[in-house]
């Protein structure tokens, strides 16, 4: 099956969608040959998947000590 | 100390009601679980620890006070997330220092496409250089210098897992308006931390030295 060509600037446009599963099926097909052959845009796919997962996994905030009980406290005290 | 356990819709409903009647153990029942999402929530706009805090505390007693006005089909930590977003940002407001970054500019988005500034091609980031400080920091700190725009939907899509919808319902923007800043916060993120990806990271290991092969 031939798909329509797409050009970079549409892929990165949708890159975000496509990463998320929220593209159309004739737009997947033709994002997924586009990354065949275009090592650049898949550079960025895998980079852009890669800040997504290391977001998720490697940002921490970590609540400040104590912040239940002085919470706890505020809410009692009201 | 673990993260609290959820409760169920039924029991939200009934732990609802006991804290419409002022059963305050109830209302900490009903917050404890969303709590570190208050937080980080917070976080995400403030981008300091005691400022952050503050809000919390104020956004979780606002919602005391309008514990009345909340529609049971809601979800409790969606509504709580919304007031605590609305509270931060207000503290934003009244605060001098950012008076350069205007809160009515984030309503509209009038950017054109982004482009990719760095080729750099990441395979994979091995998982163990998570645990790298150098690793961590830099995320932080890429993270920090996002438009603020784009670091709330960054962080409650990619960090606390809020869907599409969630997301556009919590910030008050549409979900066109989500995903156009979400595509461009993890670009922006992406450009931020390629240089690292190139040997800092991984240890010089042979198969991270080629990741600019053009």
């Amino acid at each position: 099956m031939s798909v329509i060509e797409i050009s970079c600037v549409e892929v990165w446009r949708e890159i975000s969608n496509y990463i998320d599963n929220d593209v159309a099926p004739d737009l997947r097909a033709r994002m997924e040959a586009h990354f065949k052959s275009c090592a650049h845009c898949k550079a960025v796919l895998d980079g852009t998947k890669n800040v997504v997962k290391l977001v998720g996994d490697g940002v921490e905030y970590e609540l400040p000590s104590g912040f239940s009980d002085r919470l706890y406290k505020k809410i009692k005290g009201k | 100390m673990g993260a609290p356990a959820a409760y169920s819709d039924a029991s939200q409903a009934e732990l609802l009601r006991r804290a419409c009647d002022g059963d305050k153990e109830a209302f900490y029942t009903l917050v404890r679980p969303c709590e570190r999402a208050v937080f980080v929530a917070a976080m995400s706009i403030l981008n300091n620890s005691a400022d952050a805090e503050e809000v919390a505390q104020e956004a979780v007693l606002k919602a005391l006070a309008h514990l009345a006005g909340f529609r049971a089909e809601a979800k409790f930590s969606t509504w709580l997330i919304q007031i605590t977003i609305n509270e931060a940002r207000s503290r934003l407001r009244k605060d001098r220092r950012h008076l350069y970054e205007s809160i009515d500019e984030q309503r509209t988005d009038e950017e054109g496409d982004y482009s990719p500034k760095d080729f750099a091609d990441w395979r994979e980031i091995p998982s163990e250089a998570l645990r790298r400080d150098e690793l961590r920091n830099a995320l932080k700190q890429a993270l920090a210098i996002l438009p603020l725009k784009y670091r709330e939907v960054l962080i409650l899509r990619d960090i606390q897992n809020l869907s599409i919808e969630e997301t556009a319902e919590t910030l008050g923007i549409s979900q066109g308006n989500v995903k156009t800043r979400l595509l461009r916060a993890r670009l922006q993120m992406r450009d931020a931390l390629a240089p690292g990806i190139d040997g800092s990271w991984t240890s010089g290991k042979p198969e991270y030295k080629k990741v600019r092969p053009w």
